[in-house]
């Protein structure tokens, strides 16, 4: 369990940190799929099966598909031949270094973050997970689940409004 | 057993790489890539608080956690979307997708 954590976070930010160092946008989109499976797997160490399913199907499966989409359909090669900005580099740096840092001292007093994951019994484990969240769901979160919807819904349109606005202005002035 | 401390160190790196991400890189698709890293990094953070909110290991009582997570998730599929046809949108008007050559907002 312990060895898994490590492996799991391990690929999580190694594949992540290959995000931000790939200087091809595909090997990056490439990294960060397996940079959320490994986040995916860490939601399952967690017991949060329902999550690190949706984790899958949502981010790996669809997310990062249209992302690769998007990136082959604008065909961005010719931009990676810049130089580097080395100011924004540095602050990058100096800025997250201090994030990490303070993050770690915050953590090192930190007590009730000291305590250990313990096992679950089998049945509240693996069988029940998704059918609590889903009762959670479809009762007490019901309204910000129709709420949900109607966001999605209007996303939707507002996708396919700011795709065929632009189409139209440019054969108007063609 | 790992730690709750370890968890959330995890998921601080995993925000810390995808900050570093927004901050450095040029490529506006990539910042949103590390935009969304940072979105699940809270994610994990949010999963983990929940699977150790009982005390002892144990998770809390109620699904509320994965419920916010699932709603986060959601939310974040509709605003990837979004995002990606107003980047189409800003490259078809102006061929690039270089963020320091979009400063015609520059004063």
């Amino acid at each position: 369990m312990s060895v898994l954590f490590y492996i799991f976070s391990a690929v999580m930010l190694v594949f992540g940190l290959m995000v931000v160092l790939n200087r091809n946008p595909v090997s990056s989109a490439l990294s960060l799929v397996v940079s959320f499976l490994g986040l995916a797997a860490l939601f399952i160490t967690l017991n949060a099966y329902f999550i690190g399913v949706i984790q899958v199907l949502v981010y790996t499966g669809a997310v990062m598909v249209l992302f690769i989409f998007i990136i082959m359909l604008l065909d961005i090669k010719t931009e990676q031949r810049r130089e580097l900005n080395y100011v924004a580099m540095g602050c990058g740096i100096i800025v997250v270094l201090a994030l990490v840092s303070q993050l770690a001292i915050l953590l090192g007093d930190f007590v009730p973050g000291n305590q250990q994951l313990a096992t679950l019994p089998e049945e509240a484990a693996v069988h029940q997970d998704v059918k609590l969240v889903g009762e959670a769901v479809f009762t007490n979160f019901n309204f910000h689940l129709q709420l949900l919807g109607i966001l999605l819904l209007v996303a939707t349109i507002g996708v396919v409004v700011l795709s065929r606005r632009q189409g139209r202005a440019d054969r108007s002035q063609e | 057993m790992p730690s709750l401390n370890e968890y959330l160190m995890v998921s601080g790196l995993l925000f810390a790489i995808g900050f570093a991400g927004v901050l450095m890189r040029r490529n506006i698709i990539i910042i949103f890539m590390c935009l969304e890293m940072m979105l699940s990094a809270a994610n994990l953070t949010l999963v983990a608080f929940w699977r150790f909110g009982g005390g002892n290991g144990m998770p809390a009582d109620g699904y509320e956690a994965q419920v916010l997570v699932f709603f986060v998730i959601a939310v974040a599929a509709a605003e990837v979307a979004v995002g990606l046809a107003i980047i189409v949108a800003l490259f078809r008007a102006r061929c690039t997708v270089h963020v320091e050559d979009l400063n015609s907002m520059k004063g």
